[in-house]
């Protein structure tokens, strides 16, 4: 009780401060305040973690296997729910809302993970329409839509074939364009690049990043330090459930376009330029 | 509703792509069914035939000759109100005598008579063969002295049916064996169906994880599931009456041309049964599907 109010008054100070925060009209899009996670067993997944990241931002998410990185996912998914503090989602404190509520969230957020996530008996094409389909969205928009996005992501020549005939990377990139396609403001990527080579992943990488330029907030959670340098992007560094680092990286590059990027990127990692496949239907 | 083409679509699409579980839940359905409908049958008509030798059971209540027109009237109404009592019957002398020269073979037998030597008598049913006991000891209640003393003086003897008891204990031991089979197979046949379904699903929750990934509702994911349960189990449920139909046309229904025995069964018939199975089916297969699923959505 006490803390709570203790936090009210917290809130009021800070919003009544106008230069420690810029003022904006809305709400950041992630807000996590004090946010505690234990897991059954006793093991603690967050402690008394705060970040705030605001609409269009990319970050990064870093830290050893075990840090949190995960849990903070499974946190904006309400896939776990935090011993206390609060988790808020575009102003909402997603942990309030009613358990019949949670996939109406699960549809404002873009998912990507390193294992792909792909449905095995479905067809690129059906995969990404079933993001739709949840939602209702028309049969003739979705023919519309899912072509339209699988080509931006280079895999307008595979729309037909199963998950099991693609290639890591082409995996990953249906697994983007299912997160995307409905135009979420938040994409969540946990470990994109995991399983990929350093050129696929930068691939990836810059999938995700011409998705940002569109407006969308992306976070990735990713242990790929070289790749987080040279992104040159906020990077949030949690250790044992908390944040150690957070850095709202003043060396952000100007704005580069994707294919600047993915040079840059490329020449720093010394990485060839792809011959032609997939990331050359990107620009 | 809008969505149903969807929902099929996606069932359908589910059966095709997972061929072999799906194949392996149709084979246990129709395995299952197959032994309920032979089953069924076997054990109504079981019971049917007990309950009829129970029903035949009866008490026997003899009187004088000599009692009035007046006195039987009365004694008929006097039983008759006796709890537990179904049906009290009049067997006059001539009607008995009728009914012995029906079941005799040489009724040169009866020329010999020169008199009916048969006495008027009741035949007392009661609602359960079990409460016949109770019924004869309101007949004949027991006196000051400890014997029994009948509640008329007409009475000259009350007699229970051959082996009466006998009987009464077979068929009802016989009456609980067949509710225990009937339980078991019951049992037995929700658990093979439930579980076959369960492994189908069981391969397939991964894909349930995906489907909630991206924001899908839990009726979104479970209709297609019950969907696909109420195809196998129809499918399962057509194999199994095919089956039984041809079991039907090439041995029972030979064999009740001949066997009277076979053929006085009174058993269910056939188009209720194949309705009641095909629906059975399809039910225990859905809810199978849309009840395992619930530990998958964890709701």
């Amino acid at each position: 009780m006490a803390r709570a109010r203790t936090r009210s008054r917290l809130r009021a100070r800070r919003s009544r401060m106008p230069g420690s925060h810029p003022r904006r009209r809305r709400p950041p899009i992630v807000e996590l305040r004090d946010a505690t996670v234990v897991y059954p067993g006793g093991h603690v997944g967050l402690e008394r973690v705060s970040i705030s990241i605001d609409r269009g931002e990319f970050v990064f998410l870093v830290g050893p296997t075990g840090c949190g990185k995960s849990t903070f996912i499974k946190l904006l998914l309400r896939d776990l729910e935090p011993a206390s503090g609060t988790v808020r989602v575009a102003g909402k404190d997603i942990n309030e809302m009613p358990r019949s509520k949670v996939p109406l969230l699960r549809r404002r957020i873009g998912t990507v993970f390193q294992d792909f996530k792909l449905l095995p008996n479905r067809t690129v094409y059906d995969n990404v329409a079933y993001a739709l389909q949840v939602i209702g969205t028309p049969r003739s928009e979705i023919k519309r839509q899912v072509p339209e996005i699988l080509r931006m992501v280079g895999l307008g020549a595979k729309i037909h074939n199963y998950p099991d005939e693609l290639s890591g990377g082409e995996q990953q990139r249906v697994s983007v364009a299912r997160a995307f396609v409905s135009h979420p403001p938040l994409l969540l990527a946990d470990e994109p690049t995991g399983n990929l080579d350093p050129e696929t992943s930068i691939g990836i990488m810059q999938l995700l990043y011409r998705i940002n330029r569109t407006g969308t907030t992306v976070v990735v959670v990713t242990h790929d330090r070289e790749m987080v340098d040279k992104m040159r992007r906020r990077v949030i560094q949690l250790h044992d459930g908390r944040v150690i680092r957070d850095q709202a990286a003043g060396m952000y590059a100007t704005d580069e376009d994707t294919s600047e990027f993915g040079a840059r990127v490329r020449s720093e990692m010394g990485v060839a330029e792809p011959d032609d496949e997939g990331g050359g239907a990107l620009l | 509703m809008r969505r149903l083409p969807f929902f099929l679509g996606e069932a359908y699409r589910a059966l095709r792509r997972n061929a072999a579980p799906s194949l392996a839940a149709i084979v246990t359905i129709a395995v299952t069914v197959l032994l309920v409908g032979v089953l069924v049958p076997v054990l109504d008509a079981s019971g049917s035939k007990t309950e009829d030798v129970r029903s035949q059971l009866e008490l026997k209540v003899f009187l004088f000759d000599d009692a009035s027109k007046q006195e039987i009237a009365n004694l008929e109404d006097r039983i008759g109100r006796i709890p537990h009592v179904e049906r009290v019957e009049y067997v006059s002398p001539a009607a008995a005598l009728k009914i012995l020269e029906e079941d005799l073979e040489d009724r040169s037998l009866l020329d010999e008579l020169n008199s009916n030597p048969l006495p008027p008598a009741f035949n007392v049913k009661a609602d359960d063969p079990d409460n016949l006991e109770s019924v004869q000891t309101a007949l004949s209640p027991p006196s000051s002295a400890g014997k029994p003393q009948p509640i008329s003086p007409a009475i000259d003897e009350i007699v229970t049916g051959e082996q009466t008891t006998q009987i009464r204990e077979v068929t009802g031991a016989v009456k609980i064996l067949l509710a225990v089979i009937a339980v078991l197979l019951a049992v037995a046949s929700l658990f093979l169906v439930g579980n076959t379904i369960r492994l189908s699903i069981y391969a397939r929750r991964r894909e349930v994880e995906v489907m909630q990934l991206v924001g899908a509702t839990n009726w979104f994911i479970r209709w297609p599931f019950v969907i696909e349960g109420l195809v196998v189990g129809l499918f399962g449920a057509l194999i199994a009456v095919g089956i039984l139909f041809l079991g039907k046309v090439t041995i029972v229904d030979p064999l009740s041309d001949n066997f009277a025995l076979v053929e006085n069964l009174n058993t269910i018939s056939f188009a209720p049964l194949v309705a009641a199975l095909v629906a059975g089916a399809m039910v225990v297969a859905a809810l199978g599907s849309g009840v395992t699923l619930r530990r998958f959505l964890r709701i």
